[in-house]
């Protein structure tokens, strides 16, 4: 029952854990904007998404004996990096697209912030439902 | 914690932008120096970039690798009676090209922009992330 109430918490979670990860990328991306020979980086959300709550195999703390519990929640996902399509190649070697890079870091720190939002709207409907009239 | 490192990240990135924009102040100080006593002119100077990884592989941060100087001859103006005319009546400027310099600053400063930017919202996130649930 009570996992049933949790059960998306968790999936926010995860989402949460992997839009900070994908912030902290765009970031390296703005700081190397000027750098010779740098390649943008990103990663594919929506697949780390499916990667970190759909597959049956669970990443992180593995049960290697019959008294662990099961631990559900967030756990440090690592999703696949990619390079960045190069949009307009420049002398130096570098591919950081800094409009691209900029509209990608907003894009996600709005996500990041919806995410929040439904965490905290999701706790206050567990809140209400669980308060005695 | 993932966040919190983005500080890291963007601070390397502001202090090597403040970096090259000091060299461009130096740069644009010197435009009009002449040639000292050994002969030798002030010679433009560069910053070059190299990315420094922090922490995990996805992490990248900035700093300044060398500062290099600009090998192109100085501009040589004919004025006879500057006390460092040489024989031919030439005083030998330094090799500063302040439209370059201007464009430089221009794109330093924006990167600098750039990721104040970044640091500002990372730590608006990170605060409203301290209220989660509340």
């Amino acid at each position: 029952m009570l996992e049933q109430m949790t059960a998306r918490l968790d999936a926010y979670g995860q989402s949460l854990v992997l839009r900070s990860h994908r912030q902290q990328v765009i970031a390296s991306n703005i700081a190397n904007a000027d750098t010779p020979g740098y390649v943008a980086r990103d990663f594919d959300f929506a697949a780390a998404l499916k990667d970190a709550t759909g597959g049956t195999t669970r990443q992180g703390l593995a049960q290697t004996a019959a008294g662990h519990m099961r631990l559900s929640g967030p756990q440090p996902s690592d999703p696949k990096m990619a390079y960045a399509v190069q949009t307009q190649p420049s002398q130096d070697g570098n591919s950081v697209d800094l409009d691209r890079e900029r509209a990608n870091f907003v894009d996600n720190t709005i996500r990041y912030e919806s995410t929040l939002r439904f965490i905290n709207s999701n706790v206050k409907t567990m809140l209400s439902a669980i308060t005695g009239q | 914690m993932s966040m919190f490192s983005i500080f890291g990240v963007s601070g390397s990135a502001i202090s090597s932008q403040a970096q090259r924009l000091n060299v461009v102040a130096s740069n644009l100080a010197n435009a009009d120096a002449v040639a000292g006593p050994d002969g030798q002119s002030y010679k433009a100077r560069q910053v070059v970039f190299q990315t420094v990884p922090m922490g995990d592989q996805a992490t990248a941060g900035v700093k300044v690798q060398n500062i290099t100087e600009s090998e192109a001859p100085g501009r040589r103006v004919h004025n006879p009676h500057h006390p460092s005319a040489d024989a031919e009546g030439y005083v030998t400027h330094s090799n500063v090209n302040p439209v370059e310099e201007m464009v430089n600053m221009i794109s330093a400063s924006r990167a600098y922009q750039n990721n104040v930017e970044v640091m500002n919202t990372a730590k608006s996130l990170l605060l409203k992330t301290l209220q989660m649930g509340q």
